[in-house]
């Protein structure tokens, strides 16, 4: 009886030791230009990070970054508060990670959409041209014309990436497709410049395009609304856009940057958070199509098959698709 | 700019007004604050050491203020001649990328004491090159230089953008910047600069870059107070028929007022470039150029006037960034919107307190007058 004592009590001790220790993370999130209600990549982490802290009960300390010299700025004072794990959001907090990751080699930093190499940095990116790959092969076989579009939002490399997997993606599908690509603008308001998405949405549909990818952030809204309109379809990006306009929406691109957020939280809470690289594609389920009641009429079991057979080919490495940023070129474009 | 009647000493006009407008300013912000539910004293102590709390801190206070003096004395030389330069933010971009291309050609060459002062020609040159298109406009073919700085301002943020993705970005990696400076071409952090004396104090953006800023202040007061081109811009700027008549070349002058104008924004290229992020990268003025337009009207187009403004607006930028981390609820929104008040009533209506301040005033000079007439009865 003693023993049975002895043994709950210690293990009672354990739980609350556990408990405890889980409590013990300060969390903290740094998002970047654009905010968190953008809609899009930084919308996608907030979400992430709101889920953890609802299930969790555990606050997270948050802070948007208005210009380039806050990064730094911001994630070291995370730091110097205690935060651990820190979350930086997008590329440009690379370099940032970095230089404050060096100066707390105690903390643990996640940086998603980047690549910083050292033992305290668990760094996330996503295989974009994979599940951009997957919409190209959607959207060809769902075009009459055999004629496709993209849009972009601001013109960087990441944009092209997408935009280079989704003309792969449609050229596998149909050899003869073609593809039209607009990028919104150069610089971030090209994120969140609807009517501008519309009136490319429009042109493209002019020139005789029937599917339009839209990977442009709030811009795509307008793109969304344009395809209504014309009874033509678009695709949506990031997390699953079909509910926006159902029976327009031919699918979604989603990248799984919420989860990877929460997981961020929720590794180091538990004790699985690890550093080194972790780059999500089809394998790791960090990119995929979105098929849901919103869009399964539009699906074809041929468009489905077809899909499949893609989405294995990358999976097993039968086919593989180029990355714009391995070397800057496009050969499908 | 002339002051719309003599009636008040300088000392008012530079000083008083400007302050209470200020006041005013976060008055109004504190009940903004008051509103969603914040301490507005709270709000303001958080500012205050925010931006001079802590070296570290002072340190990107000053950072920011180096890059409005820039900007700020840009508008102002451009304002003297009557020209309103609203491209401050393109012409400090391109300076940028002037320093950057030309520490990435040499930094493996040749030593820092060379580069620098080709940096600072470079940046000066490309941020003259890009006033000097809408300059020679407005000039021989009468397009409105407002317009045209605009236009101006995108044309360098599709130029840097092409230029970041497409030819400098460092392959292989994902955000277009260029790759680092060697040490050669990176200008000393204060931190590294004191280091010399024996002084330690935390690393942050601040660099030896204020020095050239304040040198640029000494330099534009002597040049516009003291020589005959300054005599000739400000005769323009009060009355370009009269600047004609005179025998001015008053076609040469808005050019070359739009370029030193240029050189001036040109050289926040060094500042952050050269001295805080050590590549080229994008969006690196972040408003600057704009927010020199506010300084300009603040500091009465003065350099003293400028340096407290910028001063003024550094606090402002590192503070309010402070005020947001502190308190969650005051989102960066929230600190744009109390510098928006800032501007507004230090700029577009820094003459609606003047009649009443005016009207105090006399009324304290005609009591002081009648006590004195009686003394002396």
């Amino acid at each position: 009886m003693k023993k049975l004592f002895q043994t709950a009590a210690a293990s009672i001790i354990a739980l609350t030791a556990a408990a405890s220790h889980a409590e013990d993370i300060k969390p903290a999130v740094v998002f970047d230009m654009g905010g968190k209600f953008d809609k899009s990549f930084n919308e996608g982490v907030f979400n992430g990070v709101e889920k953890f802290s609802k299930e969790t009960g555990i606050k997270y300390r948050e802070f948007e970054v208005t210009n380039p010299s806050q990064r730094e700025q911001a994630i070291r004072k995370m730091a110097q508060r205690g935060a651990d794990p820190i979350v930086g959001v997008g590329f440009a907090q690379g370099p940032a990670i970095e230089k404050v990751a060096k100066e707390y080699p105690d903390i643990r930093f996640t940086i998603i959409d980047s690549v910083v190499d050292l033992p305290n940095v668990q760094s996330v990116v996503f295989k974009e041209h994979e599940g951009s790959f997957l919409v190209g092969v959607l959207a060809a076989m769902a075009s009459e014309n055999q004629k496709v579009g993209f849009i972009g939002g601001m013109d960087i490399p990441l944009i092209r990436k997408f935009a280079c997997g989704y003309a792969q993606g449609a050229k596998y599908a149909v050899g003869s497709a073609e593809v039209y690509s607009n990028m919104t603008g150069t610089t971030p308001s090209a994120w969140n410049d609807p009517s501008k998405g519309s009136e490319l949405a429009k042109s493209q549909f002019d020139k005789g395009a029937d599917v339009i990818f839209a990977a442009a952030g709030g811009t795509g809204i307008g793109v969304y609304q344009a395809a209504k309109d014309a009874g033509k379809y678009a695709i949506g990006v990031d997390s699953n856009q079909n509910h926006l306009q159902p029976g327009t929406m031919l699918t979604s691109m989603t990248k799984g940057v919420d989860v990877a957020a929460y997981n961020a939280f929720k590794g180091a809470m538990d004790g699985t958070w690890k550093p080194g690289l972790h780059a999500l594609g089809l394998a790791e389920n960090g990119v995929d199509w979105a098929l849901d009641d919103n869009n399964k009429s539009l699906i074809t079991d041929a468009m489905k098959a077809k899909v499949k057979e893609a989405r294995d080919g990358i999976v097993s490495g039968s086919i593989s698709v180029h990355d714009f940023t391995s070397d800057s070129s496009c050969p499908a474009l | 700019m002339s002051s719309p009647s003599k009636a008040l000493p300088a000392w008012i006009d530079v000083g008083v007004i400007p302050l209470i407008n200020i006041l005013l300013a976060f008055f109004v912000s504190g009940i903004v604050i008051l509103i969603i539910g914040e301490d507005p004293i709270e709000a303001v102590k958080i500012i205050i050491y925010g931006a001079f709390g802590n070296d570290y801190n002072i340190g990107y206070t000053l950072h920011y203020t180096t890059n409005f003096i820039f900007t700020g004395l840009a508008v102002a030389v451009a304002f003297h001649a009557s020209l309103f330069n609203i491209g401050g933010e393109g012409q400090a971009y391109i300076g940028g990328l002037g320093v950057g291309l030309l520490c990435l050609a040499l930094d493996q060459y040749v030593p820092f004491w060379i580069i620098l002062p080709l940096a600072i020609i470079a940046s000066g040159l490309f941020g003259a090159a890009w006033a000097y298109v809408p300059a020679y406009l407005q000039a021989y073919r009468g397009s409105h230089i407002v317009i045209t700085t605009i236009m101006f301002n995108f044309i360098a943020f599709s130029l840097m953008n092409y230029i970041l993705v497409n030819v400098l970005i460092e392959p292989g990696q994902m955000s277009p910047e260029s790759r680092d400076f060697l040490a050669s071409a990176q200008m000393p952090t204060m931190q590294e600069a004191v280091g010399w004396f024996g002084i330690e104090i935390q690393k942050s953006p601040l660099n030896l870059s204020i020095f050239l800023a304040l040198f640029s202040c000494l330099f534009v007061w002597l040049f516009i107070w003291h020589t005959r081109w300054g005599y000739a811009i400000r005769m323009f700027g009060f009355n370009e028929n009269a600047a004609n008549y005179s025998g001015i070349n008053t076609q040469r002058l808005v050019v070359g007022t739009m370029c030193l104008s240029g050189v001036l924004a040109g050289f926040v290229g060094i500042n952050e470039i050269m001295g805080n992020h050590n590549r080229v990268m994008l969006d690196f003025v972040a408003g600057a150029g704009f927010t020199g337009i506010a300084v300009a009207l603040m500091g009465r187009n003065h350099p003293v006037g400028i340096i407290i403004a910028s001063l003024l607006f550094g606090t402002l930028y590192q503070g309010g960034a402070e005020l947001s981390f502190e308190i969650p609820t005051i989102q960066g929104e929230m600190v744009k919107a109390i510098q928006g008040l800032v501007i507004l009533f230090c700029g577009a209506l820094a003459y609606m307190t003047r009649p009443t301040i005016e009207r105090i005033f006399t009324a304290i000079v005609a009591s002081n007058g009648t006590a004195k007439e009686q003394t002396n009865g």
